[in-house]
């Protein structure tokens, strides 16, 4: 990471800690759920760096959140245990559907990912012991680390930018690592990496098992702070805003999918805030702007500020 | 005994219902390569059509459901013409636009419809046929699925036996091949959704006096073709009609004796069976890359 990089993620926390205090409460609310979302996209795209598009990335989240609710609440493990846990647990059930799953690629893959999670979320449905059916697991313990319990909005925000911090950091090392370019590698000439030695297989599977431990933190970050989970907090809706972000904000960067989180949220919150629409009408306006994105922005929001970037340079030169 | 026999008699009905949802997303993958995410939403629109007429404005029933086809046409030719069609290259991005659209159509039932409960239509045909001593039949489900085979054997007959039928077959197995011959791709391409989108609308109408009609019954409707589609075979349509007439006898008699839901998780898992031991389906064709 170049040190102008640097200074700039540094100023970007450093702004979320000294300016979300004084925003109203709904607003620390909104700024948790954002870092949180942060990380389930940035974790999406480790997955998608294998060119697979995987519908199972949210329940994966839930899969940590069922994880870490169950673990603390029935069995009494600390937040800080149960939420690696539910990493793992999350990690470990992506790494059995990795055997299923990676016997197929593109559409096929896309559907039987959708399947498996799909089959998933109705068992949290229909077997309401243990987990709770339709309305779930509720009375989720509040963290606590000493005398300090993150009940209240502002700590527990700060927990959730140390978590996240630590995560993003992690990912972009794999990203810029040996793995991450031969994930690149299996996406754009698989049967070329497959023919220098590269087990195609066995870097999807990594792919999809490390964002899956990644994004089941983020799912346990979440409902702790909820203190209830359902499972329709995990549907094929919620999966497709994840897709919206990525592909609005540009999924060719590491720092596209965070650019399209954030500015849609904004862009979100401003709509609701503003009054102009009902409520009921602002799927519609989703929908619109990811047409109008996949039809004038292939490369998301990202490459627009790219292209920006060369034509100023050509009218200077 | 009585159960079994009423069973077997829904699931018939049923798999008319679930063939004709799938023929429209197989014919739109096989022939334009894309996943249509928005062909449920596309049935739905044809249930809310024969809602708002008929329920509504006693439009007769028998001309409402011709213009809920028309409809559910018409938004399937906008769809290929200004979504599909710019996006050829990239299955992707298509699929990604249809859910776009997904989102707006369901807004636009919303908006029509307002909320509230689901929305129900009275049967037209409210006779009900006695079989025997045990079975009884109502005429609405018998109607709809004399429509439902009539369109399905229309289909056939065009595939197998028109020279049109032959070029949109021709294009699903190889596109360049078919281009070369002449054939003209994006003529075929509005063909295929302007079918594939009628029938999703068809069954729609047919479906709607029953079944409760909401925004977001196309999320079912999406799911059953899906693992219609998967376990038939994603290129072949007599499988996918094979295929929703076997899938539609195992969920019928799953919900009858265990539950609906139990039902669903295990045609997922059918499904992904069917994906890892034989991915083109139990009566597919192998595609070129």
């Amino acid at each position: 990471m170049s040190i102008k990089n640097l200074i700039i993620c540094i100023a970007v926390i450093a702004g979320i800690v000294t300016l979300t205090p004084f925003l109203k409460f709904q607003y620390q609310d909104l700024m948790i759920f954002l870092v949180i979302n942060v990380l389930v996209v940035v974790s999406y795209r480790l997955v998608t760096l294998t060119g697979e598009w995987s519908l199972i990335h949210i329940v994966m989240m839930g899969v940590g959140a069922y994880a870490s609710a169950m673990l603390s609440k029935f069995a009494g493990f600390p937040f800080w245990v149960s939420m690696p846990l539910a990493g793992l647990t999350a990690a470990g059930i992506s790494a059995i559907l990795c055997f299923p799953l990676f016997r197929m690629t593109q559409f096929y893959f896309l559907i039987g990912s959708f399947a498996a999670g799909e089959a998933i979320r109705l068992c949290w449905i229909y077997f309401i012991d243990p987990f709770g059916g339709s309305s779930g697991i509720n009375n989720i313990p509040v963290p606590v680390l000493g005398d300090v319990d993150f009940y209240e909005p502002m700590p527990y925000l700060y927990m959730v930018l140390v978590v996240v911090t630590i995560s993003l950091v992690i990912l972009h090392r794999i990203e810029k690592s040996r793995v991450g370019l031969t994930l690149l590698a299996v996406h754009w000439k698989a049967p070329l990496a497959e023919s220098v030695g590269v087990d195609t297989w066995k870097y999807r599977s990594l792919a999809l098992i490390v964002g899956s431990f990644f994004v089941g933190i983020a799912g346990a970050l979440k409902v702790h702070y909820l203190g209830v989970v359902t499972p329709h907090q995990f549907g094929i809706g919620i999966m497709v805003f994840v897709l919206i972000w990525v592909i609005v904000g540009g999924y060719a960067t590491f720092v596209g999918p965070i650019i399209g989180v954030v500015v849609l949220t904004i862009f979100d919150q401003g709509l609701r805030a503003s009054g102009v629409v009902d409520p009921a009408v602002q799927p519609a306006i989703y929908g619109a702007v990811l047409i109008t994105s996949i039809l004038f922005m292939p490369e998301g929001l990202e490459g627009l500020g790219k292209r920006f970037r060369s034509m100023a340079k050509n009218s200077n030169a | 005994m009585e159960l079994f026999l009423q069973s077997i008699v829904n699931s018939i009905i049923q798999g008319g219902f679930f063939a004709l949802w799938a023929v429209g997303l197989v014919l739109i993958f096989g022939v334009m390569g894309v996943v249509n995410f928005a062909h449920g939403e596309l049935v739905m629109i044809g249930a809310y059509t024969v809602w708002l007429l008929h329920a509504q404005n006693d439009v007769p029933f028998l001309l409402a459901v011709p213009i809920a086809i028309i409809l559910a046409m018409m938004i399937g030719l906008l769809m290929e013409r200004f979504l599909f069609r710019p996006n050829r290259t990239d299955p992707l991005a298509g699929l990604i636009c249809s859910i776009g659209v997904l989102f707006i159509l369901q807004v636009v039932a919303h908006e029509v419809g307002g909320t509230g409960p689901a929305k129900q239509v009275a049967p037209p045909f409210s006779e009900i046929i006695q079989v025997g001593e045990y079975l009884r039949i109502p005429s609405q489900r018998l109607f709809s699925l004399a429509v439902a085979l009539s369109a399905l054997g229309v289909l056939w007959y065009f595939l197998t036996q028109s020279k049109l039928g032959w070029a949109l077959r021709a294009v699903a197995l190889d596109r360049e091949a078919s281009a070369l011959q002449g054939i003209n791709i994006n003529r075929i391409s509005m063909i295929a959704i302007g079918v594939g989108a009628a029938m999703a609308g068809l069954a729609g109408g047919l479906m709607a006096p029953l079944q409760n009609i909401t925004p977001h019954m196309g999320h079912n409707v999406i799911i059953t073709a899906f693992i219609v589609t998967i376990v038939g075979g994603v290129g072949s349509l007599s499988g996918a009609v094979a295929a929703a007439f076997i899938y539609a006898a195992f969920h019928t008699f799953v919900t009858t004796y265990f539950n609906g839901t139990i039902a669903t998780i295990l045609g997922l898992l059918i499904m992904v069976v069917v994906l890892i031991i034989k991915p083109t389906g139990i009566m597919g064709v192998k595609v070129s890359e």
